[in-house]
């Protein structure tokens, strides 16, 4: 019989392991080639692995295991095939099962009710086996009676308020993968970089009028909508080669300045936000820049998106006005140095040559890292923007 | 014998349960090993004078008062129940020869070379046996205990007597005092309360086992004393003439007319004759043997364990010493966990503890859950005639760890392992409580302790 192994394969260079987070076949489950085995979960991506011959499979190691680019997860025996017989019982789904029995019950039952993964929690017992306190310490809950208590006669005094029943007014589940990922980054940008954040607002009067000139046009001609987001794209790229200082980042005790213009756009996708990276700004028409974002973002929300489309970006933008937001302070993709906010546009009252006036207004947000930027260069970066949006013939002109 | 010293790579002075386990674990890991004793026999006083003739005698004894007191209430009817104590006595000598022989017989196996003779340093790394000296790279002193002789009274042999002395009367005491309501004293005591002498414990402290709880040693106590032991707490002996023993309880004085005075106040570390001062090893301010936390002497090469050390004085705690010395000798991890050694006194019914009691619990300020069990609930006990006792077990209040255990009942020193072995794991009451347990067993009733933990008994309100 000829055994072949089932590999996490290679996912890009900063990406070295990932969570097993499902199986979509069993333990000695015939597959077809081709067939989708598994669900990988890395900080970055969602990806399926696929079988690369038929065969009978062995599982080796259970969902929910952190594997290793690299790593053996399976072996597919490909002279088992469809004809052969499908053993009476599984026997002993292996790492999943022996894995499960190792937690100690009272492990096991909080690792049923609380979604938390004894794999996770840092074990304080013999050799580093979890225990139930271990447990409890990781669902910070302040008290838990060891099995549901019944009710006690008379409620002392100073007893903790009894934990709601789930279900009730409370219910829990696990974070994914991807999800913890997000939040340990977020936290580590915020740790890590010296963050604030510069504000400004843009007319948006005259970004409007050329859209309603030429929109018309623009669709006849590409067969998509001319928006907002390559207007501000463009006005970024103007900026970063105003302002170099923004277009680098800090790697140890260096600092690498990028002389290209791969920007981010967050998506908010099912899974969580994604930032797919749209490469070489400057190169591109407003036509070629709407036709990348529409493609990425697209690819995001369907979770086809590949490890490529996330990497390398040098600065990212995020639109919380799609959501209606006024104003906000958003966190650095880190290792960038900055981060540009969008929000929505409200016509407001504004004073101009003496006049008050009703505009289409917008307020910006430029949070960056305080360690690499200065505040005069991201306040002149965020100026430029303002004024390469409010009078867009500055992007022709490059000034 | 030779003039050259025989050279092996470790030398263990003292063959009792600390001493020949640790020889044979590192006869296992390919050392070259002697084992000395100054008794023909191995085993130390474990095997020869202690834990196990006094079980022989607890168990035979116990069939005695069965057939006395209670075969017939199960039907059995017997007449001409009587005593042969010297049966008795060999039946306990058999039980000794055999074992002992038997750690002979492994001893050998495993190629070790067996001294006898008593052991002294002539300098850290030799030891003289008779006439033969050895050196050895490494020394362990596993030179046990001895019991402690009161100044005032001292041992005879016939009158004032030690627990060496109490498994071997010839004949029943009419009256026996015992001195000292610890595990020794009331085990034996108990012996020979059962084979009819009339027996009284007089203990110092204001209660007998005074390391367990209080409710435990309240209903042991009552329990003893139903069985026909008199227990005298509180009360300092002062003499013995003249067949009585006299004592104090405060202003007032005690005396307990006594054929026998078997002196059972605890043992003392032994080291003597063993040329220690030529070693250049220290001891601490009460004579034990100074090690650090790897059991080594302030000289190099130089080891001690078992109840020449600090620690409790119990042959499983000297058997996991002796294993771990042979280990770290041998250059390997070995390790002892000392917050987890249990205590058993083998009386009818046994007590047992484990860990941390709830009076020490609640003396140190912790946040405890406390679940008991009473074995007139069990099905097993009932039928077994088992019924006295409970098991208590103490969880920490926030994590449900299990923090201690102690158990009064039949078989207690079997029951405690199982809550020995969750908490070696880090284990919670509730861990306990959903382990399977065999039904009927005694065992459930600990399962059951573990509910209790969390109010959650099934077989009690």
């Amino acid at each position: 019989m000829s055994l072949l192994e089932v590999k996490i394969p290679p996912m890009g260079e900063s990406i070295s392991s990932g969570v097993l987070a499902k199986w979509h076949v069993k333990d000695g489950d015939i597959v077809k080639k081709d067939q989708p085995l598994f669900e990988l979960e890395t900080d970055k991506i969602t990806s399926e692995g696929t079988a690369e011959s038929a065969g009978k499979i062995s599982l080796k190691v259970a969902a929910g295991t952190e594997v290793k680019i690299g790593a053996t997860v399976a072996t597919i025996d490909s002279a088992a095939t469809a004809g052969a017989p499908a053993p009476a019982a599984s026997p002993a789904a292996p790492a999943a099962a022996a894995k499960e029995a190792s937690a100690s019950p009272a492990v096991r039952r909080l690792a049923e009710e609380t979604g938390i993964d004894p794999a996770t929690v840092a074990g304080t017992g013999k050799a580093g086996r979890v225990t139930k306190g271990d447990m409890l310490a990781a669902g910070e809950k302040p008290t838990a009676p060891a099995l549901p208590a019944a009710p006690a006669a008379v409620a002392p005094a100073a007893a903790p308020k009894p934990a709601v029943p789930a279900g009730a007014r409370q219910s829990r589940r696990k974070m994914t993968p991807l999800r913890q990922k997000i939040a340990q980054r977020l936290v580590a940008a915020q740790h890590e970089a010296a963050m604030l954040t510069t504000f400004n607002e843009v007319d948006m009067s005259a970004v409007m009028a050329l859209r309603a000139k030429y929109q018309d046009d623009f669709v006849k001609k590409n067969g998509f909508k001319l928006g907002f987001m390559s207007f501000f794209a463009k006005a970024v790229v103007n900026a970063l080669k105003e302002i170099p200082a923004i277009n680098a980042q800090i790697d140890g005790d260096h600092i690498v300045e990028n002389h290209y213009y791969d920007v981010g756009v967050a998506v908010s996708t099912e899974k969580g936000l994604m930032v797919p990276v749209i490469r070489d700004c400057d190169t591109l028409s407003m036509a070629g820049i709407e036709k990348a974002i529409g493609d990425v973002a697209k690819r995001a929300r369907d979770g086809k998106i590949t490890l490529a489309d996330l990497e390398g970006g040098v600065f990212t933008i995020t639109n919380g006005g799609t959501f209606g937001s006024m104003l906000s302070t958003p966190i650095i993709n880190a290792p960038q140095s900055a981060i540009l906010g969008l929000h929505a546009i409200n016509d407001r009252p504004v004073a101009l040559n003496g006049q008050v006036v009703i505009r289409p207004m917008m307020y910006l947000a430029l949070s960056y890292d305080h360690r690499l930027v200065d505040g005069k260069e991201a306040v002149t970066f965020l100026v430029k923007v303002k004024q390469a949006i409010e009078d867009p013939a500055r992007l022709l002109l490059a000034v | 014998m030779s003039s050259a010293p025989t050279s092996f790579d470790l030398i263990v002075i003292g063959a009792g349960p600390g001493g020949y386990v640790c020889a044979f674990r590192a006869a296992q890991l390919g050392l070259k090993v002697a084992l000395i004793d100054k008794r023909g026999t191995l085993g130390g006083t474990c095997l020869n004078v202690g834990c196990i003739p006094s079980k022989a005698l607890l168990h035979s004894s116990e069939q005695f008062v069965f057939a006395r007191s209670h075969a017939a209430a199960h039907g059995i009817k017997l007449s001409g129940v009587e005593l042969d104590l010297a049966t008795l006595l060999k039946k306990k000598d058999d039980v000794v020869t055999k074992l002992v022989g038997g750690v002979a017989q492994l001893a050998k196996g495993r190629k070790i070379t067996v001294l006898t003779g008593a052991a002294s340093f002539t300098s850290p790394t030799t030891v003289k046996v008779g006439d033969e000296i050895l050196t050895a790279k490494n020394i362990v002193i596993a030179t046990g205990s001895a019991p402690v002789e009161l100044p005032f009274m001292k041992f005879d042999g016939t009158n004032v007597v030690s627990s060496d002395h109490a498994i071997n009367f010839s004949s029943v005491p009419k009256k026996l005092v015992v001195v000292g309501g610890g595990a020794i004293g009331l085990e034996l005591g108990s012996v020979w309360s059962r084979l009819g002498a009339d027996v009284t414990v007089v203990e110092f402290l204001p209660k007998i086992i005074a390391t367990y709880d209080d409710d435990i040693v309240r209903n042991f106590t009552r329990i003893l004393t139903k069985q026909g032991l008199k227990i005298e707490t509180g009360a300092k002996v002062t003499g013995y003439a003249k067949g009585v023993l006299t004592a104090e309880r405060g202003t007032e004085k005690l005396s307990f007319p006594a054929d026998k005075v078997l002196v059972a106040v605890g043992r003392r570390p032994f080291t003597d004759s063993l040329g220690l001062d030529l070693a250049g090893v220290q001891l601490d301010e009460k004579k034990r043997i100074k090690v650090d936390a790897h059991l080594k002497t302030n000289v190099p090469g130089i080891w001690a364990l078992g109840d020449v050390v600090a620690g409790p004085m119990l042959a499983h705690k000297a058997e996991e010493d002796g294993v771990a010395v042979a280990e770290w000798i041998a250059g390997k991890a070995g390790h002892v966990n000392w917050d987890l050694i249990p205590a058993v006194v083998y009386t009818d019914p046994e007590v047992a503890s484990i860990g941390l009691g709830e009076d020490a619990a609640k003396t140190a300020g912790l946040a405890i859950n406390v679940g008991k069990f009473n074995f007139a609930a069990n099905g097993r006990a009932l039928a077994n005639d088992a019924t006295e006792g409970y098991v208590k077990i103490i969880a920490d209040a926030k994590t449900d760890k299990i923090l201690g255990a102690q158990i009064l009942g039949k078989g207690a020193g079997e029951l405690i392992s199982e809550i020995v072995t969750h908490m070696e794991y880090g284990g919670s009451a509730e861990d306990l409580a959903r382990t399977v347990h065999a039904h009927p067993t005694m065992s459930e009733a600990v399962k059951e302790a573990a509910l209790a933990v969390s109010k959650r008994a099934l077989h009690a309100l």
